[in-house]
Formats: structure tokens, C-alpha cells, sequence
């Protein structure tokens, strides 16, 4: 039987007072063609033996591997706190409240969490909040192209992949969008070409309305940032940064080396990571672009009495205003997963963020020494925080091999830049504050078995 | 009675036309149904504008709508006491609540636009 709140009384009443003989009449607008049909469903199984199928079906997850993995999702320490008090019934409601009278306490949590943000990111204006990074970051392309009437945006090599694919989606209707290629050899190998992208800024193509450069890059390498917006601006473009959040407790935030618009993912923010999300879009400006920013802002404000209010402000940037003239149509809040942002932020404090922040570090250097001890040096040399790419022959193999060793070794980067020959051999691995040493160890000894060869122990199975 | 110095749009848009260069804002009629005008979002100077392309963006605290060029021609102005003084439009529609200057890049085009009589008569049919 059905899950519906209707007895068949029900219906039959809602019918006779609508003058109707049956349901589809309602939707007899819609072609028949883009309806939907009997969905594929396996027929229904007693709760006892689907739960037994669907936890041997979990069982297969590898939960108990030592996990190098980050590559724009990361793996952090989480008060309790945090997902106790997200489990509050009150949360569960519109995620955009219209009607501020009844909703102040869901407008002052989403308040707040502009209010954090914007002090993480040094930038004026918060809006709450995007899909995810990914999103964020396209949304931040189109901003600049609104705000220059412009309608062309370079990026650099070294942001997300996942980010420039979703920048390409968004910008596939008539916009222009280029790459601009990474420093090959040398101390800055792995970051922005400057050169380079002083170049494609005056190659006589149409004008840039923006230029996107992520820190710490996608490799883990500091970007900079400071000098990529310098030159941002020379060319009038507006500057992008697209920011891994929790490293802004010991790098410098986009405000203060003169970014536009600030992006970037906020699941480090006291989010699990977890297949394709629910993820959270960090997004933020100056306030000279506060008419071009996509989603939600609210205020803080007075009331008829005198006292403390928020409301939503500045609707006319939104789809429900202006429709096809909004600053974006793909646009939502991520209320639930911001709101874990906020209690994290809170919870653990500018303090806490730094350490989390600096033992990330502390604990990456300890991996390079002991993956540059074996054998697996890292690619680049300049400076990075808690992420870098190392040299291992058959990247791609001793990926997959190392699993049977317990060790989930970061991302082989050819699976996801497959056209940068330097990064053909090599492995992006990251350590955050809860990579202990028994987890380096292991990846060192497997590593060391690997490369060392001919193998003996456990791994001698494994070989191709 | 409006202004019967100036030519109108069916958009609500005024443009007073001084030999090679044109004035152009909203109407009081226009400013009175937006309510009171929050933000007005104004084009660069030196972009080239279509007849009747929009060219900008005014935000009431009930509503927005676009701004449409009643003639074509290049932005040689735009009121820029706007950004701070945006009720500039509601109180002072036809004078300091002026919106860009352009000059003409074909004088004939204001003869497609309503003179006067006409408007009174468009609005006055509501």
C-alpha cells in the first residue's frame, strides 16, 4: 500500500470540488510523452532481508583504509557538537525563508554564517549559499562577465579540474573560457603561468572579464595570488579566487591580496565527506559587486519597535524577482549543510581553525619525508600546505595495489589531467590533522615495497 | 499634463532631445508605480546603445524593471548623484532624476517616439 496522507474519501472530495473525474486531468497539460511512467522498480522484499542485503551491500565499502585522499574534499576532526545539534527538528524547514516575521531564527543563523564566512574570507558580502564549489566557482565566472559586460574568463590549469569542467558547462552558451597553462619547469612549477597569462590577457582576443586562480592550488602549491590579481586588474578583469576554507586560518584571505570574488568548497567546514555530496558553495564579494552575487543575503536590521531583526535583502537579484534577468536561475541554498559550516566555525574557533590549519601542515611534512624516503620525491618545489604531488613509476598501479595494503594513496593525477605529461607518474596526497603516524607509516612500507621490488609479503599477490 | 517638451516611450521612458544629444530618465507616471526607487543601475559611458535596447536596471522596493534607450547613441553621461540619491527619480522625475546622456546616432528615430498628447492619452487608458 501507498505512503499518502489521502484516504480514496479524500480524493474522491477533492475531485467533486475541482469538477474533475480523475487525477491526470490535472496534468493533462503536460504532452503524454514527457510524463512520467511506471518507474523500474524490483518488486517490494520483506524489511528484514533488504536490510541484511543492503548492509552485506555496505560491507563492501572500504571504511578502514589509511586515506591520503583530499584532491578538493577533506577529511577533518568534527565536534560532536556539530552534527547533534543539526539533528534539532527546528532546522528541518524552508531553506529560503520568505516570510521574516515568522522565520528570525532561521534568518539569523543564515546571518551568521555570512557573517563567518565574510570574516574567513576578508571580502563584504556572503551570500548563502551555492551546490557546492564547483558551482560556486561558475557562478563567480558569470559574475565577472555581468559586472565587465564582458564575455570572456581565463582560468588557470591549477584549479579544480571538476571546477573548470563545471565553468565550461556554464559558459557552453556563448561565453569564452580559457585555460591558462601551469609553470613547467623550476621553483614555481605546478602554478599560474604569469607569463603566460599576461599574454592571453593582451593577445588581441575578445577583452577578459575575469581571471580564476585557486590557493592552494590544485596540486597543493601556493599560488601568487597577490600578482595573478595585479595583473588581473591591469587588464580591467576582475580577479577570482577559488580557496580551500580552512587554509585561510594561516594564509592570507582573498581580501587581502585584492580578489574581486572569493569561491571555493565549504565541506572542510565540518561536513563529512561523502559520495558526490550534499556538498556546500562558499561564495563572496566586494561590496561593489553585491548586485551581481546569486543567492540568498539577509540583513540585520531594526523592527517598528526598535529591536533587532533580520530580514532577506537585496531580493532583486533573485529568480523569484526577476526571473530570467536574476543573477542566476541555478542557484539554491545549501541551508542545513551552512548551517554545519556556522556551528563548526563557532565551535572550534579562529584558534582552533589555525591549528587544525597548521597540524594539517606539520603532519604533510612528515609525509613527504617519509614517501621522499623511499623513493617518492615530491614533483614540485615550491612551497604548499597540506597537499603536493609525488613522483611514483605506474602511478595508476600502485594505486590500485596499495588498497590491498590498507592505504588509499591519494589520486593518481593522470586520471583527472590526463594532458599534463609532468603529472603523467604521480600521486596528489594530503594529510589534515587526523593522518597519524601509524597511517604514513603504512603508506611508506607499502610504498617502499612497491618500488623496491621484487616483492615479498602480502603484496607479492597483488602483482600484475 | 506631462512635460510637452519631451518625446515618451510606450516603457514609460522620457527623452529630451537638445540638438545632437538626448536626455533620457523615467516618467513620473512610471517612478509613481515602481514606488520608491532604491537603486538605479546605469551603463558605462562610451557604451553604444540600440534604439530601444535596455541599457539599464530600476529597483523599487516592490519591483524591478529594465530601462530601454528611447534613441539610439553613445553614452556620453549617466547621473551619477543616482547611486547615492536613487529617490532623486520618485522626487524629480524630469529634472535631477535624470538618467543618461547620449549623443544621437540618428535624430529621426525620436520622430517613431509619442509626443505628449499621446502619452497623457496611453497613460490615462492605464
Amino acid at each position: 500500500m501507498p505512503y499518502g496522507p489521502h484516504t480514496a474519501g479524500d480524493r474522491e472530495r477533492m475531485l467533486s470540488a475541482l469538477g474533475i473525474a480523475s487525477i491526470d486531468e490535472l496534468f493533462a497539460d503536460i504532452p503524454t510523452l514527457l510524463r512520467a511512467g511506471r518507474l523500474d522498480l524490483p518488486e517490494p522484499e520483506p524489511e528484514l532481508e533488504l536490510a541484511a542485503r543492503l548492509q552485506r551491500m555496505a560491507g563492501r565499502n572500504r571504511t578502514d583504509l589509511a586515506s591520503f585522499l583530499g584532491a578538493g574534499v577533506y577529511r577533518h576532526w568534527t565536534p560532536a557538537a556539530v552534527d547533534q545539534l543539526l539533528l534539532r527538528g527546528e532546522w528541518y524547514t524552508a531553506y529560503t525563508p520568505y516570510q521574516p516575521e515568522i522565520s528570525q531564527g532561521t534568518l539569523q543563523s543564515i546571518y551568521e554564517y555570512e557573517s563567518l564566512i565574510a570574516e574567513l574570507v576578508d571580502l563584504d558580502v556572503v551570500s548563502a549559499s551555492h551546490y557546492d564549489g564547483a558551482a560556486a566557482t561558475a557562478e563567480a565566472g558569470l559574475m565577472t562577465c555581468r559586472a565587465t559586460h564582458r564575455e570572456r574568463v581565463l582560468v588557470s590549469k591549477a584549479v579544480h579540474p571538476h571546477y573548470r569542467a563545471t565553468l565550461a558547462a556554464y559558459f557552453g552558451a556563448g561565453l569564452e573560457l580559457d585555460d591558462v597553462p601551469l609553470v613547467q619547469e623550476g621553483d614555481a612549477a605546478g602554478t599560474t603561468d604569469l607569463g603566460a597569462l599576461e599574454r592571453l590577457l593582451a593577445d588581441g582576443g575578445p577583452p577578459v572579464a575575469g581571471v580564476i586562480a585557486g590557493q592552494p592550488n590544485f596540486l597543493g602549491l601556493i599560488e601568487p595570488m597577490a600578482e595573478i590579481g595585479r595583473l588581473a586588474h591591469a587588464a580591467g578583469a576582475l580577479f577570482v579566487s577559488v580557496v580551500e576554507p580552512v587554509s585561510l586560518a594561516v594564509l592570507a584571505p582573498p581580501g587581502a591580496y585584492g580578489a574581486d570574488i572569493a569561491a571555493g568548497e565549504g565541506q572542510p567546514l565540518g561536513i563529512a565527506p561523502q559520495y558526490g555530496g550534499p556538498y556546500l558553495g562558499l561564495l563572496a564579494s566586494t561590496d561593489a559587486l553585491v548586485r551581481q552575487i546569486p543567492g540568498r543575503l539577509v540583513g540585520m536590521t531594526t523592527d517598528v519597535n526598535g529591536k533587532r531583526a533580520y530580514v532577506m535583502t537585496l531580493r532583486a537579484r533573485e529568480q523569484d524577482i526577476r526571473r530570467d534577468k536574476a543573477a542566476s536561475n541555478i542557484c539554491t541554498n545549501q541551508a542545513l549543510l551552512a548551517l554545519a559550516a556556522s556551528i563548526y566555525l563557532a565551535t572550534i574557533g579562529p584558534h582552533g581553525l589555525r591549528d587544525v590549519a597548521a597540524q594539517g601542515a606539520a603532519r604533510a611534512a612528515r609525509l613527504e619525508t617519509a614517501l621522499a624516503a623511499v623513493g617518492a620525491p615530491r614533483v614540485h618545489s615550491g612551497p604548499y600546505l597540506n597537499e603536493f604531488a609525488v613522483r611514483v613509476p605506474d602511478a595508476r598501479g600502485v594505486h590500485r595495489r596499495l588498497i590491498e595494503h590498507g592505504v588509499l594513496a591519494g589520486l593518481a593525477l593522470a586520471d583527472v589531467l590526463p594532458d599534463e605529461p609532468s603529472l603523467a607518474d604521480a600521486l596528489l596526497v594530503c594529510a589534515t590533522e587526523v593522518t597519524t603516524d601509524d597511517d604514513i607509516a603504512l603508506f611508506a612500507s607499502g610504498l617502499a615495497a612497491e618500488l623496491t621490488g621484487p616483492l615479498t609479503g602480502p603484496l607479492a599477490g597483488a602483482v600484475r | 499634463m506631462v512635460p510637452t517638451d519631451l518625446r515618451y516611450t510606450k516603457d514609460h521612458e522620457w527623452v529630451r532631445v537638445d540638438g545632437e544629444e538626448a536626455t533620457v530618465g523615467i516618467t513620473e507616471y512610471a517612478a509613481g508605480q515602481l514606488g520608491d526607487i532604491v537603486f538605479v543601475e546605469l551603463p558605462d559611458v562610451s557604451r553604444q546603445l540600440d534604439q530601444f535596447a535596455a541599457f539599464g536596471v530600476v529597483e523599487s522596493v516592490k519591483a524591478v524593471s529594465d530601462l530601454f534607450a528611447p534613441v539610439g547613441g553613445e553614452v556620453v553621461a549617466t547621473n551619477g548623484a543616482l547611486a547615492g540619491s536613487p529617490e532623486l527619480v520618485n522626487g524629480d522625475p524630469y529634472g535631477e532624476g535624470w538618467m543618461v546622456r547620449l549623443r544621437l546616432s540618428s535624430p529621426a528615430e525620436a520622430d517613431d517616439l509619442l509626443d505628449a498628447a499621446a502619452y497623457d492619452a496611453l497613460i490615462a487608458a492605464g
